[in-house]
């Protein structure tokens, strides 16, 4: 399990790099921690020509905040994030769900910019930032400058909005009130194993703002419209059945063991939510 | 501080494995050395018409057609009706499960090889897969082996009197239980080195291996060479638990083109490569007919046993071992007196079956302890009951059960009062009560064994393998500078011999185990044994130890006896010194005399010297018998089909402990793996016969966090027949796990009507019982 033969590049500024990817005639790859990558490598699943590190760009790693929203860089790593090394956009959620990626040694080297990149279905981010609306700041050769809302931003199983050209720069998370509350759940077979579903809400009374999202449902993660407004109308826990009513709105089908794990975890977010 | 037997001392191997010293084979660095990448066959089953090599690396790439010198690895069996089956090292005429060698290629780094590798065009003609053991059982027109007339290795049958039993019985219990194929999983993979040494005029192995001594003698009978021109050294292995203790047919080729090219070749299994190719152990099928009477007593048993074998005998254990240790260990600890068992071993298109840690006994175990269960609630009593009432009394002992297994020593019902006082049994039921008021479903679950360990050389050859292990052979000797060197042909792999053994020879030596050295796994440096496997190397290595250090203490103590003017049954060994009273001669200087100053010594001193090489059996080779209860809380979260395993307890026996903290390892770490088994680890092939579980994304196995914190006891009920009273012990945490932790699972689930019979009891499983049942409003039983 050793990868195919290819070429390593560290370009020096994030424009140096955009510029790589367009004028490379090579099957290029960005890397940057190399949690998702290396083993897709190492498996000769992933079978790039050339290997772009990104890690050391200084002008992926901004930390930052405003009055309406927090900066974390692309190349920012899980357990950065777990230690409390950025800006809550609501208490604590972004510590806790950090601290359940996997384990340590991979948190140590994962970055949340490349998770969002890789799009993985059952990665705790792309859920996280749905049920955040999060903004995915990005960067093309030709110096634009996009921002992408998280809804728009995963088209499905490892399918991003991103360009051949174009590098995820920063996240951007709106702030929530103080009276904000947020619940995350997830259904795993062991500890740091990729989940089996995901349920994430965050409420803010002030900001009238209530997201219900559902993740490792296959594609993108779930937004549940209806179910979000109703538990921000009511306050209440919903029960099973009207979570699995709401996940049978979707596209997706699932087999009556995943719909229930699903529902579950979707219903045990709110409970964290609602009870706080 | 005394350092021998019983001594809780660290392990001494421990320093090196713990700092990054240890040496494994992908540590070796050889000059001109190049590594191997195989081609594996990737469909389950379909014949070879063309393997192609690409013309540029033709002188690096061997298939079947290039070892025409090389004997398939066939392990004949004594057992009547038993078919052999012939294991090409390379893949010939068809290729029969996913993953098997087809062709090795060789390169400077094993990148470069996996790149040849991928560039060999297999024209290969699918065949329909054999997948469920069941169904190739009878099947007689697809055939794994095209020139048998079905799927059986073997079959056989224990024909007791059970229609006395079905006569009799106020109850009867009828159940099926599932076993999920599973991998081992050694922190190391395998891997084998191979060189030829031109000055000693010898092919030299080093390899991952459980049993260097008959890896050489495998080698040397299918390479066709002979055994003085094969020299296999095992260096530091990293776990095998029955991986590591067969001829693995990566071993046989990377020795064949090591010799055929004069270059050190080297290859490296990866977890994938272990993942798919190595999925060969634990699946079994029960059919199983309990009658008991209205108390629950056991009247009789009657089971049909089908082993999902793979598709080849391994060697030399065959493909039998398995399903003939089910048959005869299936009634494990209990009396009944009528039992009849039919067994297949079934060849389907999968990895060749190898035993694993408990050896069959984890599958008959889980059967017969869920089915204990059963009884028990269809009587309308405690489990815990029923059980201590059918297990074999205290005062039955010694016991010859009903498939003549003969009971050493031993009380069983005692290890269940223990296990269930450590577990807080009593006050359990109102608590369950309680919790199940408030939502929450939790279960109580035990599970008892036997574990027969060390057994010999009628035992083995009762299983018909072609070796039978006989007496264990030890060298002691004292050096010129009085510290001790003892040399094993058994290995260590993680059990922590060098330190036991050298308590063994500290024992009787009186010297501390710093100052013992013991060399294990060279064939070259090492008295010959069959190895590790079978949990003896305790009694076996152990007693063989013990009794050339207590010949060498006879005759360190005659030296003595000369030197300190005294006679020799005055002399006591300890300290490093020889004491007569308080005068003493240490034993550098009773060595110097030996060695380097003879004149010191009388003329008719012992010429045999202080270098002591003897052979060691137990007094009966039936094997003696550690035993154990276990006992699991867990709560089940009806939502999610998720088991959280509360409170484990272990309560055992196995003799004499030798040394009580590696006696802990060895049951935290097999009840890890009887939790695997237990909750996480399976297999799972599609339809075609193509694993889905080939990366440890998918093959789930425990970590700490899925752990409990586990709770031990133990009692020393010592064999007569044995050195010192051991028992062996090392299998045994990983066979009750399963049993007591999905009789927890029942215990918790009863109120919504749900029994599990398969493992590993993962939530999907679980779960989809729960929601089949919540649906239909009855149970799917």
């Amino acid at each position: 399990m050793k990868p195919v033969s290819f070429e390593y590049n560290t370009p020096a500024s994030l424009s140096l790099t955009t510029d790589l990817l367009v004028r490379t005639k090579k099957d290029a790859k960005l890397i940057s921690g190399g949690q998702s990558l290396g083993p897709m490598l190492n498996l000769r699943l992933a079978r790039p020509e050339l290997l772009i590190d990104i890690s050391k760009l200084s002008e992926l790693k901004e930390i930052g905040e405003d009055k309406s929203k927090v900066i974390i860089g692309a190349s920012i790593t899980h357990s950065t994030i777990e230690d409390g090394g950025v800006v809550e956009p609501i208490s604590g959620m972004l510590r806790y769900v950090a601290s359940r990626i996997a384990y340590r040694a991979v948190r140590n080297k994962g970055t949340i910019g490349g998770s969002l990149a890789h799009a993985d279905p059952a990665a705790d981010w792309v859920t996280t930032m749905m049920a955040l609306s999060a903004v995915i700041k990005t960067r093309t050769s030709d110096g634009i400058i996009r921002k992408i809302p998280m809804h728009d931003f995963m088209l499905g199983a490892y399918r991003t909005a991103l360009k051949h050209d174009e590098i995820i720069s920063s996240i951007e998370i709106p702030k929530y009130s103080k009276k904000a509350c947020w619940g995350y759940h997830k259904i795993c077979r062991k500890v740091g194993e990729f989940a089996n579903a995901i349920g994430a809400i965050v409420v803010d009374p002030v900001q009238k703002y209530c997201i219900i999202a559902c993740g490792a449902v296959g594609g993108a993660p779930l937004i549940l419209q209806d179910l979000s407004e109703s538990v921000a109308r009511s306050a209440a826990v919903p029960d099973i059945l009207e979570i699995v009513l709401a996940l049978e709105t979707s596209e997706q089908q699932f087999d009556a063991v995943k719909m229930q794990q699903l529902a579950v975890s979707v219903q045990r977010a709110i409970e964290k939510a609602v009870c706080k | 501080m005394p350092t021998g037997i019983g001594a809780r001392v660290q392990r001494q191997e421990d320093r090196r494995l713990l700092n990054g010293q240890a040496i494994f084979v992908d540590d070796i660095k050889m000059p001109g050395l190049w590594e191997a990448a195989y081609v594996r066959s990737p469909i389950a089953h379909g014949i070879i018409k063309e393997i192609r090599k690409p013309a540029e690396f033709e002188t690096r790439i061997f298939t079947a057609a290039d070892m025409d010198d090389v004997l398939p690895i066939r392990a004949e069996s004594s057992l009547p009706t038993y078919k052999a089956s012939d294991f090409h090292s390379l893949a010939t005429g068809k290729v029969r499960y996913v993953g098997e060698c087809i062709a090795i290629c060789i390169a400077p780094t094993r990148a470069e090889a996996e790149d040849i590798a991928e560039l060999v065009e297999l024209d290969l003609d699918p065949l329909p897969p054999l997948i469920d053991a069941l169904v190739a059982r009878t099947d007689h027109t697809n055939l794994v082996h095209e020139d048998w007339e079905d799927n059986l290795f073997l079959s056989t049958s224990f024909d007791g009197n059970i229609e006395e039993a079905k006569a009799k019985a106020d109850v009867v219990i009828e159940r099926e239980y599932h076993t999920a194929r599973q991998c081992m999983m050694p922190m190391e993979g395998k891997g084998t080195l191979a060189y030829w040494d031109g000055k000693a005029d010898q092919l030299v192995v080093y390899t991952s291996t459980q049993i260097p001594h008959l890896i050489r003698t495998g080698l040397s009978e299918f390479l066709q060479m002979d055994q003085g021109q094969v020299r296999v050294i095992a260096p530091d292995v990293g776990g095998g638990f029955g991986y590591k203790c067969i001829l693995q047919p990566e071993e046989i080729s990377v020795s064949w083109v090591a010799r055929k090219t004069g270059r050190p070749i080297r290859w490296t299994e990866d977890r994938r490569e272990h993942l798919v190719a190595g999925a060969n152990t634990r699946q079994h099928h029960y059919k199983l007919i309990a009658y008991a009477d209205k108390v629950g007593r056991i009247l009789g048993i009657d089971a049909e046993i089908t082993v999902d074998v793979g598709a080849y005998s391994v060697w030399p254990f065959t493909a039998c071992l398995e399903a003939s240790q089910a048959g005869g260990n299936l009634p494990g600890p209990y009396a009944f007196k009528n039992y009849r068992c039919k067994t297949y071993s079934v060849a389907t298109n999968k990895p060749p079956f190898t035993p694993y840690r408990g050896v069959a006994r984890p599958g008959v175990c889980f059967a017969m302890e869920l089915t204990i269960d059963a009884i028990a609630r269809a009587v309308g009593r405690e489990p815990i009951d029923v059980r201590r009432e059918n297990l074999v009394p205290a005062a039955a002992m010694p016991y010859t059960n009903v498939t003549g297994k003969f009971y050493d020593t031993g009380d069983y019902p005692d290890s269940v009062n223990q296990a269930a006082k450590m577990i807080e049994f009593d006050g359990f039921r109102a608590k369950q009560a309680k919790a199940l008021r408030n939502g929450r479903y939790i279960g109580i679950g035990f599970s008892t064994f036997t574990e027969q360990s060390a057994h010999g050389t009628k035992v083995f050859g009762a299983w018909g393998l072609p070796l039978v292990p006989g007496y264990e052979q030890a060298m002691v000797k004292i050096t010129p500078s009085g510290s001790i060197e003892v040399r094993s042909g058994n290995h260590s792999f993680g059990q922590g011999l060098e330190t036991t053994l050298a308590q063994m020879a500290s024992e009787w030596l009186g010297v501390d185990i710093a100052n013992i050295r013991v060399t294990m796994g060279d064939t070259g440096t090492t008295p010959y044994s069959t190895g590790a496997y079978a949990s003896r190397g305790m009694v076996m290595a152990g007693g063989a130890v013990s009794k050339a250090s207590e010949v060498l203490a006879e005759r360190v103590k005659i030296h003595a006896a000369h030197l300190l003017q005294c006679k020799p049954k005055d002399i006591e060994l300890r300290d490093g010194e020889a004491f007569n009273k308080k005068t003493s001669v240490s034993l550098k200087d009773i060595a110097k005399a030996w060695y380097l100053r003879p004149d010191r010594l009388p003329d008719d001193v012992n010429t045999a010297g202080l270098e002591v090489t003897e052979g060691y059996k137990p007094s009966i080779d039936t094997g003696v018998f550690s035993y154990a209860t276990h006992a699991a809380t867990v709560e089940v979260d009806p939502a999610t089909g998720i088991t959280k395993i509360k409170d484990y307890v272990i309560f055992e026996d196995c003799g004499r402990r030798v040394n009580p903290l590696i006696l802990e390892g060895q049951a935290y770490g097999g009840a890890a793996q009887g939790i695997g088994t237990a909750l996480y680890e399976e297999v799972i092939y599609d339809a075609a016969g193509q694993p889905l579980t080939s990366t440890l994304a998918d093959y789930i196995v425990p970590g700490p966090n899925e752990l409990p914190d586990f709770k031990l006891g133990h009692s020393e009920t010592l064999s007569p027949y044995t050195r010192h009273g051991i028992k062996g012990v090392g299998e045994g945490a990983a066979i009750a796990p399963s049993g007591a932790i999905v009789n927890a699972i029942n215990d918790a689930l009863r109120p919504l009507n749900i029994e599990i019979h398969q493992v590993p009891a993962t939530p999907h499983r679980v779960l989809s019982k729960i929601l089949s049942v919540q649906n239909e409003g009855v149970s799917s039983e």
